[in-house]
């Protein structure tokens, strides 16, 4: 049994690992969030869906496709749902990133419909094997496209100098400017990539999770869950909480049932939170006054 | 809050958690939001007139609450059909009471509770309807009684199997019910599990809500009587996508056939867990599965291993009234054929249980709740599409169906089939 609820675990865990890294991205450049990155989640499944079954387009040209528009609302909403806030110095964005979530929402239940559609996808239909337990092929490649992107995300900001552009705008945005680095554009850069992530994360796991106008909103709860206690200062701790996040969920579902599933996941995010206020892999955020 | 000019970049941790505090609630909010979301222009006002040049007195107006919109819109949409057809017959004879037709008042309870207690009590108080039938929700229904009692009107279930629904606390009882009641469905299925499947050891796995409470009571009592040990009792939730965790479980029980209540987004979930265990075990089900897409999200192959109950199919050897109720719907609806039934049940108890509110009226010669309530229990043999009710409702017993009417199906593709047998 303890493969199963590992591998299963490890599974859902880079979802939220993956879906995680659009709320680290953001935060990294600018401080704030895109509440709505649960939404986004879902927006990304309906259009692939929508392109790809309901349209008929074959997915080489649905998926680009899904993940240009991902970078067109993200675009708009850092323009015209976090801008107009952040730059007052208010926290009005938290509110109106979620309140863009619920509209998202309630949008595509008008269009879309409430019904739950089934993804169909070769890649989650016959499970391999794997040490007498088995997963389907989708669920061994959401882990390996979540660490890769964990990685790539690391390397960028590290190596490249658009990334320690990045990491000047996250130090000090002031200097920053007068240094020449473009401050403002850098910012709707991270948001644009953190819809591209939910965008990516959502056409990943609708064979899975199925399609629906509701599919992102726990899942976007459990992936800030997952941010916080992952540290937000690095995207692979993130990715890493992620993992751990669904192990333990899996791992409380399978010894104790599927009633404490939550119970135990949401207890351990108060705990880390108690012990580590910074997260797992989080630095101390320094507060000079 | 303290407000002090900054930069807006700086986030502190107080005001970071009070926005994830905010996010959270924000979540409760938006579920609420979307339980609550109108977006059909049927949801209100919009009766259904079945009058006819026969039939000329006064209308006699019954209510129906039932999700019309969300996603169990369809299961609406069958009832409507089964009264629709229903209603035809009984106005093209002339009506009831004397000349006085039918005519139905429809109202959506987008499977919220609270839009069900609304619908019911404006049903009752500004339409004045004679009796209400019930829609998918088992939630709804429970909510409905109340309101159905206080205003003394007969409430006619055809869908919500929950057995409190009929079996309450109010005396006199107004709840009826044409349709499954999970404890008489419990025990049909442990017994089919024993004697079919010949499971000695079961595995219950239950949707996380009240309607798996109210069927895990009743296999409980049930298992028993038959022999049969529960080794084990799993619950998922709606939106969880991998319960392979729980099942491992069953399977170390030893669990020999899988008792499933769920609807068919989860259920079909269950099945691709099965299939990730490589589990090939008799799964038996009660009807969640029959609504929704299931085979779609299930895939054929797994969606075709389940077994499950139904009050009645369109496929097979017909009797009359199912010849002719099959040739009213294919011409009504434009229907091609039994397949194009998506919900059989909703037709067929909803088309039973509008005659029989139909012979209520007759026997009552008033429309006054009190009066139809007790007619109910004196109604003359009516030969039905399900089958033939000879006084189907007593004090005791509120259901007129029970587990000799039930029948197992399975899906063949996107069809609902008996099972060979």
């Amino acid at each position: 049994m303890w493969p199963q609820l590992i591998l299963s675990g490890i599974a859902i865990g880079s979802m939220y690992g993956l879906v995680a890294l659009g709320f680290q991205v953001t935060f990294a450049v600018s401080n704030t969030m895109n509440f709505s990155q649960g939404a986004f989640v879902m927006v990304g499944a309906v259009l692939c869906y929508s392109f790809n079954i309901t349209w008929g387009l074959p997915a080489i040209a649905a998926v680009p496709l899904t993940l240009i528009i991902c970078i067109g609302l993200g675009l708009l909403v850092e323009r015209w749902v976090v801008r107009p806030f952040a730059q007052e110095g208010s926290h009005s964005w938290l509110l109106s990133t979620i309140a863009l979530g619920i509209i998202v929402e309630n949008l595509t239940m008008l269009t879309f419909g409430k019904e739950v559609r089934g993804y169909p996808s070769p890649l989650a239909e016959v499970p391999i094997t794997i040490l007498g337990f088995g997963v389907f092929p989708l669920e061994l490649v959401i882990p390996v496209v979540g660490l890769a992107t964990a990685i790539a995300l690391r390397v960028v900001s590290t190596k490249t100098l658009v990334g320690k552009a990045f990491q000047a705008v996250s130090d000090n945005p002031d200097t920053a400017r007068l240094m020449g680095v473009p401050v403002a554009q850098l910012i709707a850069a991270s948001f644009a990539l953190s819809t591209i992530l939910a965008g990516l994360a959502g056409m990943l796991i609708a064979p899975i999770a199925n399609v629906s106008a509701t599919m992102g909103t726990l899942l976007g709860l459990k992936a800030f869950a997952t941010a916080i206690i992952g540290g937000l200062s690095n995207p692979w701790g993130v990715m890493v909480a992620g993992v751990v996040y669904g192990v333990i969920e899996s791992v409380a579902a399978g010894v104790f049932g599927g009633s404490y599933r939550e119970i135990v996941g949401f207890a351990v995010v108060i705990l880390v939170l108690a012990l580590r206020p910074n997260g797992l892999f989080g630095r101390a955020l320094v507060k000079k006054v | 809050m303290v407000l002090e000019p900054r930069k807006w970049r700086l986030v502190r941790r107080r005001d970071f958690l009070r926005g994830a505090a905010g996010f959270g609630s924000a979540i409760a909010l938006a579920q609420l939001a979307s339980c609550t979301t109108a977006e059909s222009p049927e949801a209100s006002g919009d009766a259904e007139s079945s009058a006819t040049a026969d039939s000329t007195g006064e209308p006699i107006k019954l209510g129906l609450v039932a999700a019309i919109t969300g996603p169990s819109a369809l299961s609406g949409e069958s009832i409507t059909r089964g009264l629709g057809v229903a209603i035809d017959e009984i106005n093209a004879a002339g009506g009831v009471m004397g000349g006085r037709p039918i005519e139905l008042v429809i109202r959506d309870d987008e499977s919220t509770p609270a839009k069900g207690v609304a619908a019911a009590r404006e049903l009752i108080e500004r339409e004045q309807v004679a009796a209400i039938f019930g829609g998918l929700d088992s939630p709804v229904s429970l909510a409905m009684l109340p309101v159905i009692h206080e205003l003394e009107t007969p409430y006619m279930g055809v869908w919500a199997a929950a057995t409190g629904i009929t079996r309450n606390d109010f005396d006199p009882n107004y709840a009826f019910r044409v349709s499954a009641n999970d404890n008489i469905v419990d025990s049909f299925l442990t017994r089919y599990a024993k004697q079919e499947k010949g499971a000695s050891k079961v595995g219950l796995v239950l949707i996380n809500n009240p309607w798996g409470e109210s069927n895990q009571a009743g296999f409980e009592q049930w298992a028993p009587e038959y022999g049969v040990e529960i080794v084990g009792i799993e619950k998922f939730n709606d939106g969880d996508t991998d319960i392979s965790a729980q099942l491992s479980r069953l399977q170390e029980g030893g669990a020999e056939t899988l008792l499933l209540v769920a609807n068919a987004a989860p259920g079909a979930q269950m099945m691709k867990s099965l299939v990730r265990l490589n589990w090939d075990v008799p799964v038996v089900s009660h009807w969640g599965i029959s609504g929704g897409r299931f085979p779609e999200l299930a895939g054929s192959d797994a969606a075709s291993k389940v077994t499950f109950i139904q009050t009645y199919s369109f496929f097979g050897e017909q009797s009359p009234v199912g010849k002719r109720v099959l040739a009213a719907l294919q011409e009504k609806y434009g229907l091609a054929g039994p397949e194009d039934i998506l919900a059989p049940v909703g037709v067929a108890n909803a088309y039973d249980a509008m005659h029989l509110v139909a012979l209520a009226l007759e026997t009552a010669g008033a429309v006054d709740g009190p009066t139809l309530r007790e007619a109910l229990y004196n109604l003359p043999t009516y030969e039905g599409l399900i089958k033939t009710y000879d006084q189907p409702f007593t004090p005791e017993n509120h259901d007129a169906l029970n587990e000799d009417d039930y029948i197992l199906v399975q899906w063949d593709d996107n069809k609902i089939v008996p099972i060979a047998s």
